[in-house]
């Protein structure tokens, strides 16, 4: 779906957890989330830590969306 | 007699479903579900040990998951390692792919495993690891575990094995070396104008030396003003309303939704829920932003670091679909995102 929406003109920045598997399907632009059953918020932390988290890591990827690439680029994360 | 040792995850280990994925591998004597059969398709050799792993433990601890089954494994004598099969279960597929190859390498035992061509462990690890190719879906076992097993059984008999095509399993890209009657027509001299031949004539003509190639598209330009822009979301995570009006199926998906959030802040419990059947759904379904943020996305639009959110998020289901029908529905969904002048493209995958 990735490679769709970028074929198709579109910036993608693929939010996922296996950042192995979204770099050999060939997403170009990856911010890595923190599990499956929750890429954005682990239930086990309080309210407040998720939300720093989900805010900092969809920051990442808003960034990332503006940020020039020219190849396969995998975006740090600080939590 | 030769020794195997197999690799299983939480759901063929007999430990549970999702709700399980989560559990550290452990390491039981003997045979558990699988490696029964495993163990029965062998000749002159047994399944000494069974090894379980948490799909998401290995998915999300890979490092910590790969050493502590190197700890477990150690001082242990075996002959082979087999792991799976895994048919079109993505992780899996995965975490057979990345304990083959580490046995291997840091063992030196060899090691094989067995997945569906969808799979995308297959092209993650096929270079390295041998994975025979394997139906869709559990019912392919009796299929797929002797293939694998008559494999193992050549190898740890010494027998000659006949390459990827013959045997079934994925190209490696490995060249072997192999000794033609000594004539003419077996030159490489011969066989390359022979093939030159057939190339100019328009005549079909098999190569000997395959280039893989990955598919990749070129990067999209990044986005000038962000503070101007109009972003999607699109989840592969399965988040519909609770009732699930487009009917995503659960697994190998070929349908998707676009659900109007104009109005709402966040996604709320109770209105929304995942219908995915790869993950444990309680997380999200007590709070479906940790899978398409829709809060987050919402702050950054009141603070003005994006113009605006699109006012629908697409969603599907992202297990056991086919690229083909990735493809397809993406494809379907651009219309809308260029309808509404939409810059960028989040997509969160599960």
């Amino acid at each position: 779906m990735v490679k769709e929406f970028e074929k198709a003109g579109f910036p993608v920045v693929h939010m996922c957890n296996l950042v192995p598997v979204s770099t050999t399907v060939g997403a170009n632009r990856i911010v890595p989330t923190i599990s499956i059953p929750y890429p954005l918020g682990d239930p086990n932390t309080s309210p407040e830590e998720q939300w720093k988290l989900r805010y900092h890591r969809v920051g990442v990827a808003l960034d990332a969306l503006a940020t020039p690439v020219t190849e396969q680029t995998v975006f740090k994360v600080k939590y | 007699m030769k020794k195997v040792i197999c690799y299983l995850n939480q759901f063929f280990g007999g430990v549970g479903g999702e709700d399980k994925a989560d559990i550290e591998p452990y390491i039981v004597e003997g045979v558990v579900g699988p490696s029964m059969a495993i163990n029965g398709a062998l000749k002159d050799a047994e399944v000494t040990h069974t090894i379980v792993c948490g799909d998401n433990f290995m998915g999300s601890n890979t490092e910590e998951a790969v050493s502590r089954i190197m700890e477990m494994l150690k001082g242990k004598e075996f002959d082979f390692f087999v792991a799976g099969p895994a048919f079109r279960a993505g992780r899996y597929g995965v975490a057979c792919g990345t304990i083959c190859k580490a046995v291997q390498e840091k063992l030196g035992v060899p090691a094989v495993t067995s997945m569906n061509e969808e799979n995308p462990g297959v092209e993650m690890f096929k270079g390295d690891v041998v994975i025979f190719k394997g139906g869709d879906g559990a019912a392919k076992m009796r299929k797929d575990v002797p293939k694998m097993i008559g494999y193992v059984n050549k190898v740890l008999a010494g027998e000659q094995t006949l390459g990827a095509d013959a045997e079934g399993y994925f190209p490696r890209g490995i060249r072997h070396e192999i000794y033609l009657e000594d004539k003419r027509e077996n030159t490489a001299a011969y066989r390359g104008v022979q093939m030159l031949l057939k190339k100019i004539r328009g005549e079909e003509y098999k190569t000997e030396l395959v280039i893989p190639k990955k598919e990749t598209v070129p990067v999209a330009d990044a986005i000038k003003d962000l503070g101007s822009s109009v972003i999607a979301l699109v989840t592969t995570g399965g988040i519909v309303p609770i009732a699930n009006p487009d009917r995503i199926q659960s697994a190998s998906a070929t349908r998707w939704g676009r659900y109007d959030i104009s109005d709402m802040d966040r996604l709320d419990a109770g209105k929304f829920k995942t219908i995915h059947a790869g993950f444990d759904p309680a997380a999200a379904n007590a709070d479906p932003n940790v899978i398409v943020p829709v809060d987050a996305m919402r702050a950054y639009e009141r603070e003005g670091k994006i113009g605006r959110l699109h006012p629908y998020f697409y969603s599907t289901v992202g297990t056991g679909t086919t690229e083909a029908e990735a493809s397809r529905m993406a494809i379907e969904m651009i219309p809308y995102l260029k309808e509404d002048g939409v810059n960028g493209v989040i997509v969160g995958s599960t």
